[in-house]
């Protein structure tokens, strides 16, 4: 099962390479990991997805917790936040296809950010799901390149962890 | 005013009250070792491999409570040092270890002698620190003692570029620490105090399982106090041998795969298992799934993480074992478990008083132990290596007050002399014992230099088979064809190399001359070697 954890640590150089290195180590799976700095310089916040039973998750939590550099832990409870990925993906285009890949863009939502006479690209910022369905409407255009920031997750609501 | 990195390294420590360094100079790391060479106050022991640092701060810090503290050099040195800092990892010993580094300016260039130490060191260090700025020494030192000292204790590592070492600044000695990511848990929830109590007074069958963190929290007495005040029988880890004396009443002996039978049949019968101290690991505790399924547990640790790691418990408490203890005490609960404890009480001294084999031409390995350890001063420490010297100690050696001491997690060969010399060198009135193998004595008799200069009193006893004894023995057993690569071809006579350092030794042949040797094994002055020689046939279930 998914899990989406939330953790703040310490803005310093290192502190990502010990909390992937602890992954390796325990040997726990992650699907994504994305970081970046908060509103608090001082503080970065790392959105890991781990795809594990709850006893993994809790040992996740709680290895993450024994960590100096870590401020604090959550897992974050999924019917009630916001997770959004964002993906840019290159398709090839011609004259011929480029009316049918905007239909598909429009009704995922995808913006054109690029157009050559060979390729389109598009960006997108959704779930991971939405993601996954755009990118398969795609493939029968041939893609050409795609990348992905990993989810980013806060709480709905006016609390934060 | 102004200090340098070195100058402020050395003021840092005795802030921190270390009076003691075991180390091995380098270039990058002699601005520190310069200011040491003033300060009379704090002691130097000169190791002969970095490893062995390691070894000897953590038998210092484990008979102190205090981080025991090395100090090497940049590249072989602080690699070296590593499996001492795992070791020292692996059972929460503290310690706090200073590497040289490279000047700042030129890390990652591969330059002479650096190695990214802090990387190599993440999956088995506390927490540790690569320090470039000098400004920042006063808190990271104060930090690095109170990480290794307090919650679960551990080893922290502080790499010191040289010239930080060099770098002079204005320095700031803070009071106190604050690091906002750090609170470990002291006290027990008193919630769920109440509910362990309850679960505690239900149990008919109730046993205590004590791990090393009994130790770590300076719990002993309140163990043996919490076990004496309702009669529960209490087995341990290999890492809680030593808790309770061999023959006290509730002392059922050592869990595991290399336990005794009557501490494993305590655990399998048992209705309730308070576990303290412990991380259940696999020696220990082999199928703590079927554990699960048969009875309830209460597991106390000072580290959440452990808890729910290998054995999922009914009743979590985390804190500090001595204060849990104490909270414990202060509850009303009323529990009879009298039958429990007489059956296996039976069955204990049974064990305790078997009849060893009596052998002509060799030493049978139970007979000496138990025979050193009722020879032993009430406090002795003993330092015990890893391997069937270690196994045989384990179900053997006779245990007064004694401080056992061996390389549990880790199992790290070679352990039982540095940690021995580390004991010594912080508690010089304690007796002091080293056993260990003729394998693990190969791997750190260089130090036999430390005991010799120091004229450190301890008393070595090797068991000699001229085999990697364990080794051999799983060899001799399936799925495996037979012994290859065991036999310690080869070895120098001991008696010699003893002699060179300046250490009389004794030989003894077979069980007839034992009580002789071992008297004058022990009432020798100073250091001594005891050679005993055992048939390398002889297994760790004899």
């Amino acid at each position: 099962m998914k899990k989406t954890i939330s953790v703040l640590v310490e803005n310093q150089a290192g502190v990502l390479n010990r909390i992937t290195s602890l992954f390796s180590r325990r040997a726990f799976n992650i699907d994504s990991l994305a970081v970046g700095v908060t509103d608090d310089p001082t503080l970065s916040r790392i959105t890991i997805i781990v795809d594990s039973g709850n006893s993994v998750v809790e040992q996740v939590e709680k290895q993450l917790n024994k960590m100096v550099e870590v401020i604090k832990v959550r897992t974050l409870d999924e019917s009630t936040y916001i997770g959004r990925e964002l993906m840019i993906l290159k398709v090839a285009a011609t004259m011929k296809t480029r009316a049918d890949i905007m239909t598909i863009c429009n009704i995922c939502g995808a913006k054109v950010s690029d157009i050559s006479t060979t390729s389109m690209t598009m960006e997108l910022a959704d779930t991971p799901d939405r993601l996954n369905t755009f990118q398969d409407m795609m493939r029968p255009f041939h893609i050409l390149e795609v990348v992905r920031t990993g989810v980013i997750a806060l709480q709905k609501g006016g609390g934060k962890i | 005013m102004k200090m340098t990195g070195a100058e402020i390294l050395l003021e840092a420590l005795r802030r921190e009250g270390v009076e003691h360094i075991f180390g091995y100079a380098g270039a990058t790391i002699c601005p520190a070792v310069d200011v040491l060479r003033s300060a009379s106050d704090i002691g130097y022991t000169l190791v002969r491999t970095e490893q062995n640092a390691g070894h000897m701060a953590s038998g210092y810090a484990r008979v102190t409570g205090k981080a025991g503290v090395c100090l090497v050099t940049s590249g072989p040195g602080a690699t070296n040092l590593i499996t001492g800092v795992a070791t020292a990892y692996l059972d929460s010993i503290p310690m706090v270890a200073i590497t040289g580094q490279v000047p700042s300016g030129l890390l990652g260039r591969d330059i002479f002698q650096e190695v990214d130490i802090t990387g190599s060191t993440d999956a088995f260090t506390k927490h540790n620190y690569l320090v470039k700025d000098a400004a920042d020494l006063p808190r990271v030192i104060k930090e690095a003692f109170y990480l290794a000292t307090s919650g679960r204790p551990g080893p922290v590592l502080i790499d010191i570029p040289i010239d930080i070492q060099n770098q002079e600044v204005e320095a700031v000695f803070p009071d106190e620490v604050n690091m906002r990511g750090y609170h470990p848990s002291v006290r027990g929830n008193d919630k769920q105090l109440d509910h362990v109590a309850e679960a505690i007074g239900l149990a008919r069958q109730p046993v205590i399982v004590a791990g090393g963190g009994v130790f770590l929290a300076d719990a002993r007495d309140e163990l043996q106090l919490f076990a004496e005040a309702f009669g529960i029988p209490v087995v341990t880890t290999m890492m809680g041998l030593s808790l309770l004396p061999s023959d006290h009443p509730l002392n059922m002996g050592m869990i595991g795969s290399h336990g005794n039978l009557c501490a494993n049949k305590a655990l399998a019968k048992a209705d309730l298992l308070i576990m303290i101290g412990t991380r259940v690991a696999d020696r220990a505790i082999i199928a703590p799934e079927e554990i699960h399924r048969r009875m309830p547990s209460i597991h106390i640790d000072v580290d959440p993480a452990e808890i729910g790691k290998n054995l999922q418990p009914e009743l979590p408490l985390v804190g500090n074992a001595k204060v849990i203890l104490q909270q414990l005490m202060e509850r009303d609960i009323q529990m009879d478990c009298i039958e429990w404890r007489s059956q296996l009480q039976e069955k204990r001294i049974e064990e305790l008083h078997r009849e060893y084999p009596w052998r002509e031409e060799s030493v049978t390995p139970g007979r000496l132990l138990r025979a050193l350890g009722k020879k032993l001063q009430r406090d002795a420490a003993v330092c015990v290596d890893v391997g069937q010297n270690q196994l045989w100690s384990c179900k053997n050696l006779w245990l007064k007050d004694t401080r056992f001491l061996t390389s549990g997690g880790l199992g790290t060969m070679g352990y039982s002399l540095p940690a021995a010399v580390g004991v010594k060198v912080a508690q010089p009135e304690r007796q002091t014992v080293v056993i260990c193998g003729d394998g693990s004595f190969q791997m750190s008799m260089n130090e036999l230099a430390a005991v010799s200069s120091r004229k450190l009193d301890i008393k070595i006893l090797v068991i000699r088979n001229g085999v990697l004894g364990l080794v051999n023995q799983i060899q001799h057993t399936a799925p495996y064809h037979g012994p290859f690569g065991v036999a310690l071809d080869g070895s120098p006579d001991f008696e010699i190399i003893a002699s060179a350092y300046g250490i009389p030794s004794i030989v003894l042949e077979n069980d007839a001359l034992l009580d002789g040797a071992l008297e004058r094994f022990l009432e020798t002055e100073g250091p001594c070697l005891l050679i005993a020689n055992v048939d390398p046939a002889c297994t760790t279930n004899d």
